[in-house]
């Protein structure tokens, strides 16, 4: 997993609620037996048009748009279990995503790629929403270590939360397996009990 | 001691381990794995060095991918292929047990659990499979993770998981006449939304749950997770002990009445406090069907779609928008609605039991002219059972044909695709926009519902 930096970057708005999994990616582009190319599918049905143009319409499309930060209305990535949909977030470059909901399991996939799910406020959600909308390259400052995301144009911060360890396993890039596997003999006398 | 929930009994008993400030490492007793969610994990295992750290509690299934008719060719198209016979290579070399296409206990993975004894009371179970949850009717701990999970319990048979929120929904009293486990998921659902469980594992109590067949509970608890939950589970009682007796991997003699005995056991204490509770009156439950995109989204076949007033700002748009996928309007009657496919299946609704439902109501009625039906059992053992019982002399002099196992129309990795803008009462779990095919309008409902649907062509209440 690639350590997390501290980001300044422009955000990009998907001001939809309860997005979930199938949108992220459509069962129909999880074929693939290689964790790679998924951030091409990301959104695939709204980000395309049947005949496989781009929907001028969908935010992706737009080039006003740009960053590295996803920002979703609330309930995002219910549904399905699907890692694919953290892989094409991920993939399309995407480094934190921000809602004022986020779903279990999508949050603990994401967690384990090196991607930084933040839960903010209805109220901060909706200031950076208006940001955006005002001025589409207004920057925003992600700071895993202090645990603060900033909205440089409003001057507004929050403090969000974050599980020690899976702070410490972002900053260092480290990942649950290693730390599994140093386990091995206590699991091996847990089986024996 | 202090009073405690069937949850933390179960979980308690499996943790390996606990991070400070962090998740717990919790040992893992059965590992179900298919074609679509284990590749990744399976290629990431070998660049490691590393081999399945315990194959002999692993089992694994093709079901996401297959198609539902002629299963003893190879599979048309080519990626499907491939990730059937990536999976088959991968147990292969890493000794794990796999109930292929031509298997006779071949089937959706949280189908042939359950029905082959290996799911059992106590056990944690992890798939990477959202409603891996369905396992949790036996009173288990059954959850879905993602790929990278599937890697650490491939490699330690362990993973990490934060300890979830306990939430109790109760349902007391009786089910009215026609109205299955899935309408009571549908209600559920509808009232405490698509978000209303996250952070919690629940269990399901009450005078209505008690009385349901291992069947129906599995219905129930694999919908769980559509209202946000991590899982659901049902304290194990004599039904499941029934469900369970002399099934191929469940304890047989001796080891059987030992296990029996500790089973009794696994139940909440009275007086256990649970971080949220909801009781539900069994007799407000309704024949269910949703009409928007998202499982919450959900009413009384009686009823009407809500007309959204009282919704502001995003939450209407958002409400609008689903509807106009859905070619709804506010406000509208669904009965009487005229339907173009009926999807018969899934882990949810894949079960003998439904098939039963299904068949005893189209009896002596005839399909829709205008209806395609797919009617797709759960597994091949269900398949066998649907021939000896005769229902498939019933389905097909009503116009019905059976198919062959797999998850199908659920979520549309094969050919069965509903085309866009035709409507599917479907018994599947999610009416997510494209779940069942780019641009399908799908409604969930219990079995009975889609058989009345199917003989109408449209909407239509069972109980009428
Ligand atoms: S039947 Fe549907 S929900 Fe069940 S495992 Fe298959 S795809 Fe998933």
């Amino acid at each position: 997993m690639d350590k997390f930096h501290k980001i300044l970057s422009s955000a990009i708005p998907l001001p939809i609620e309860n997005v979930d999994t199938d949108q992220i990616i459509p069962a129909r582009f999880l074929k693939a037996v290689e964790r790679k190319g998924f951030g091409d599918n990301l959104f695939r049905d709204w980000r395309y048009r049947k005949d496989s143009t781009p929907n001028p319409d969908f935010v992706l499309n737009n080039p006003k748009y740009s960053g590295t930060i996803l920002v979703a209305g609330k309930n995002f990535g219910s549904g399905s279990s699907r890692e694919h949909a953290a892989w094409a977030v991920y993939d399309f470059g995407f480094r934190v995503v921000v809602s004022s909901f986020f779903a279990d399991i999508f949050k603990g996939n994401v967690l384990n790629n090196g991607l930084l799910p933040i839960q903010v406020p209805e109220d901060f959600l909706t200031g950076m929403f208006g940001t955006i909308e005002k001025n589409p390259s207004a920057t925003f400052e992600v700071d895993l270590e202090t645990q603060t995301i900033r909205n440089n144009s409003l001057g507004t911060e929050f403090k969000f939360d974050i599980n020690p360890y899976k702070k410490e396993c972002l900053l260092k890039g480290y990942d649950d397996i290693d730390y599994l596997l140093s386990l091995k003999k206590e699991i091996e006398a847990f089986e024996m009990k | 001691m202090e009073p405690t929930t069937l949850f933390d009994k179960i979980w308690d008993a499996h943790v390996v381990n606990k991070i400070e400030g962090g998740p717990s490492v919790l040992y893992i007793d059965r590992h179900f794995i298919h074609e679509v969610t284990s590749p990744v994990a399976f290629s990431g295992l070998e660049s490691r060095g590393l081999t399945v750290f315990r194959p002999q509690n692993t089992v694994a299934t093709p079901d996401h991918n297959v198609p539902t008719i002629e299963q003893h060719l190879p599979i048309r198209e080519e990626l499907s292929r491939k990730q059937v016979e990536t999976l088959t290579t991968n147990c292969e070399r890493h000794k794990i047990p796999m109930y292929g296409l031509s298997h006779k206990w071949h089937g959706i993975v949280h189908i042939i659990g359950p029905e082959l004894g290996i799911t059992q009371p106590g056990m944690t179970i992890v798939c990477g499979d959202s409603h891996t949850s369905t396992h949790g009717a036996f009173g288990a701990i059954a959850f879905g993770i993602g790929t990278s999970e599937v890697e650490m319990v491939f490699a330690s048979q362990c993973i990490l998981q934060p300890k979830p929120k306990k939430m109790r929904i109760n349902v007391e009293g009786k089910l009215g006449k026609n109205v299955t486990s899935k309408d009571i998921a549908l209600y559920v659902i509808a009232k405490i939304t698509t978000s209303g469980g996250t952070g919690h594992f629940v269990e399901f109590a009450g005078s209505a749950i008690r009385s349901l067949s291992m069947e129906a509970r599995m219905t129930l608890c694999n919908m769980s997770i559509e209202c946000g939950a991590r899982g659901g589970m049902i304290a194990p009682d004599e039904t499941t002990f029934a469900y369970l007796k002399g099934r191929e991997e469940a304890p047989k003699g001796a080891a059987w009445d030992q296990k029996v005995a500790e089973w009794k056991k696994l139940k909440t204490d009275e007086n256990a406090v649970f971080d949220t509770e909801y009781t539900f009156d069994a007799a407000d439950i309704s024949p269910m069907i949703t009409y928007g995109t998202n499982p919450g989204m959900g009413v009384g076949v009686e009823g009407s779609i809500p007309t959204g007033d009282d919704l502001t700002g995003s939450d209407r748009a958002t409400f609008l928008k689903s509807l106009d996928y859905m070619g709804f309007k506010p406000g509208e009657k669904l009965k009487g609605k005229k339907i173009d496919y009926v999807f018969i299946g899934s882990c949810t609704n894949g079960r003998i039991e439904d098939f039963r439902l299904f068949a005893n109501y189209i009896k002596g009625k005839k399909k829709a002219s205008w209806v395609t039906a797919w009617i797709v059992p759960g597994s091949k053992q269900v398949e066998q059972q649907i021939r000896e019982e005769g229902l498939v002399e019933i389905m097909e002099s009503a116009g019905f044909a059976l198919r062959q196992p797999g998850c199908s129309a659920c979520l549309a990795m094969n050919d069965d695709k509903i085309p866009e803008g035709k409507y599917a009462v479907s018994t599947s779990n999610r009416n997510f926009e494209g779940r069942q095919g780019p641009g399908a309008r799908t409604m969930l409902a219990s079995p009975l519902m889609a058989a009345a649907a199917a003989v109408s062509g449209m909407i239509s209440d069972p109980r009428e």
